[in-house]
């Protein structure tokens, strides 16, 4: 299959793109859809394989390098289509047969497809000449030949290339872009709906059911109400290297202010690292802060817990005991313990870092950080992955060795 | 069309109805779902005709039309048939009917009604995120193999011709994997500025051509300010244009103030921010020109 690759490049890229789907393509290309366009292709392969807008961006990435290089269009004759539309089997090759077809370079292939096209007059199927189907001839499709031109089937024309090359679709990511409506998509999976306890309701299309069964005995059916029991904890870095970041950050408090499937929601604030206090406002007044022994004390283990920070800062702030930049809090502790403490304290914690991740390995203190706690992206697709790691299913991971100076805790 | 379509042409393909303009990758993904016998998925923001395409893929291939309208209520086993139980019970009570055929009771929904058809049918399934996170998941057998049984009858329904099945979605909820693997999808992009003028022209067939064009070029500029909230859509366009014609404002005007911004902007930071940008002495674009350039 000439094109296997193009799907494996497709899920390199990061797409889920199924063998399901992929199997839809070729149906597709079976009944001709594409009409030996590759603009048709282009849309049809988008159609089966891509099921989001926000993908769109990586397979126009994808589809422009896998085809690039090969451009131009060729006008063909209708004929030649025809008998390119239905393609004979192709024959088996040996490897010898295979090593002897030439490597040709694109200039030299197209002016002997040109001559090819001059000369000939009627259907080919199999051979090394002539443009057909299931040969060894650099021209046509279904074939097999290392540099030719594919004719017909599915094809290549610039305007499609065109389409790729200019990621119209690259706004659309969702590992880049983030809006309020965005970020409440991402929360809407922060759900863990039961029915297990809390106040009872009386479950009308129960009861109405049961009764209509008994044949009009009123049966009442109760049963708890049905509630999501996701209790978020807001840690937030402000100030100095978050600075850049005010933008993002309100965007995720807004949207997590304004998420009303919450059981509970509580944001706190605090400067570089988390030490003795931390802060009911981002303005860091100490008349408006909190214990953070308070804090564990308060918010139970079933609280989940998310942290927003570059987690950059001087290492001495998470190692040392007199770590904390503000001179007059009080630290004794390091800010690695209290961040330790936060990790063991919580079932379930995240970190949302607004750095590009290429970056978090360049700083000493994020990379410490990220050791105790899942870190992702402040993006689109961050904030999901987070989500799924506060409620979803438990991966079965090795906790991280502690890193020296948290040895007391 | 090429030879390769109409030799393999087993299926009824869609070429577009004068009433839609359907660009090119719409249709091949229409064509898709149709030699597929999948569904369509049909993704965009408001306002970018979304629920439309049906009715003319409908009247495109000469099918007649169902539409199921997903609410945040709506139940995939309502889709399929409802057993009137409070009905059956009242005609018990009161004697009316033949209480014994429980046939009677049942009324097949939307996607049963299509299954049940005599001849091949397109149903539109409007706005599925609307529903529960787990709806789709919960019609998904049905829709793959187009046959459901009636639990209180044992009567199976089951589809003569598989029927062309449309769903949209305004992306307020995430659709499961499963569901999506089994869908052809469509994004419809937002308008560009000429099929925006079409749009235009349906809703306002007069507006002079100057004021139109201060119009989108400053709709267009808005959409690309990053800092929106909200980036306002189509139906805001008109809305706007709309309190414009009745101001009888001027195209003149237009080029340095943006009047009746509420019908744009619905957010108090969105429009301070516009207020502000204004206030820092900043320009908004008069002429296609400039926005083109200050997009690249």
């Amino acid at each position: 299959m000439v094109f296997l690759e193009f799907f494996y490049t497709l899920r390199e890229a990061g797409l889920k793109v199924t063998l399901q789907e992929w199997r839809m393509l070729l149906t597709c290309l079976e009944h001709g859809l594409h009409d030996s366009r590759i603009e048709g292709f282009y849309h049809v392969a988008r159609s089966c394989l891509v099921k989001s807008e926000s993908d769109f961006d990586t397979f126009d990435r994808v589809f422009a390098s896998y085809f690039e290089g090969i451009e131009g269009v060729v006008e063909l004759p209708p004929e030649l289509l025809e008998w390119l539309a239905d393609p004979k089997p192709f024959e088996e090759l040996t490897d010898e047969m295979r090593a002897a077809l030439e490597h040709l370079d694109i200039d030299e292939l197209m002016r002997r497809f040109r001559e090819t096209m001059a000369e000939q007059t009627e259907r080919h199927d199999g051979g090394g000449r002539w443009v057909g189907t299931g040969g060894r001839s650099p021209f046509g499709h279904g074939g097999e030949h290392p540099t030719g031109i594919r004719v017909g089937g599915p094809g290549r024309n610039r305007s499609a290339m065109k389409v790729a090359e200019d990621r119209h679709f690259q706004e659309y990511r969702t590992d880049v872009t983030l809006d309020t409506r965005n970020i409440k998509l991402a929360l809407r999976r922060l759900r863990q709906l039961t029915r297990s306890d809390g106040p009872v309701e009386l479950d009308i299309d129960g009861t109405i059911d049961r009764t209509c069964r008994d044949a009009g005995e009123i049966e009442l059916v109760f049963r708890p109400k049905r509630r999501n029991d996701v209790r978020l904890l807001l840690l937030l870095d402000v100030g100095g290297t978050m600075d850049p970041y005010y933008e993002p950050v309100s965007r995720l408090l807004s949207a997590l202010y304004e998420e009303r499937g919450l059981r509970d929601f509580k944001a706190f604030y605090f400067h570089n690292c988390v030490y003795e206090r931390v802060f009911e406002t981002g303005r860091l007044m100490r008349s408006e802060s909190v214990s953070t022994a308070d804090l564990l004390r308060t918010y139970g283990e079933r609280w989940k817990l998310m942290i927003v920070g570059d987690a950059a800062m001087h290492p001495s702030e998470l190692t040392s005991a007199r770590g904390n930049i503000n001179p007059r809090m009080e630290t004794d502790t390091t800010g690695l313990a209290w961040l330790n403490r936060l990790e063991r304290h919580f079932d379930r914690a995240v970190w949302l870092n607004p750095d590009r991740p290429v970056e978090w390995a360049m700083s000493s203190t994020c990379r410490t950080i990220s050791t105790l706690f899942p870190m992702f992206h402040l993006s689109v697709d961050g904030i999901e992955a987070a989500v799924k790691a506060l409620v979803g299913a438990r991966a079965a991971t090795v906790r991280p060795v502690l890193a020296p100076g948290a040895a007391s805790l | 069309m090429s030879a390769a379509a109409t030799e393999a042409g087993r299926f009824e393909r869609f070429e577009g109805t004068s009433g839609y303009s359907a660009s090119e990758a719409l249709v091949d993904a229409v064509n898709c779902a149709l030699a597929l016998e999948r569904p369509l998925l049909v993704k965009g923001e408001p306002g970018t005709g979304k629920t439309l395409l049906a009715r003319h893929v409908a009247e495109g291939l000469g099918l007649p039309l169902d539409s199921w309208h997903i609410k945040s209520t709506s139940k995939a086993e309502e889709g399929l048939y409802v057993y009137d139980t409070v009905q059956r019970l009242n005609d018990a009570r009161f004697g009316d009917g033949d209480v014994k055929d429980i046939r009677g009771y049942i009324r097949l929904g939307p996607l049963g009604r299509v299954f049940a058809a005599e001849s091949r049918q397109v149903l539109l399934i409007d706005e599925i995120d609307k529903a529960d996170l787990e709806f789709p998941n919960d019609i998904l057998l049905e829709l793959d193999e187009m046959r459901f049984t009636i639990m209180e009858t044992g009567d199976e329904i089951v589809a003569r011709e598989r029927p062309m099945v449309i769903i949209t979605s305004n992306n307020e909820k995430e659709l499961p994997d499963a569901f999506l693997r089994r869908c052809v999808f469509h994004f419809i992009d937002f308008p560009d500025v000429e099929q925006m003028r079409r749009i235009v022209d349906v809703h306002h067939p007069n507006v002079e051509k100057r004021l139109l064009d201060q119009v989108l070029v400053k709709f267009y500029w808005l959409r690309e300010q990053k800092e929106l909230r909200k980036r306002p859509s189509t139906s805001e366009l008109i809305d706007w244009i709309t309190a414009l014609l009745r101001a009888g404002a001027d195209p003149g005007l237009l080029e340095s103030e943006l009047p009746f911004m509420g019908a744009l902007l619905k957010n108090e930071q969105d429009t301070r921010a516009i207020q502000a940008f204004q206030a820092r002495g900043g320009k908004t674009p008069r002429s296609f020109e400039e926005l083109g350039g200050a997009r690249r």
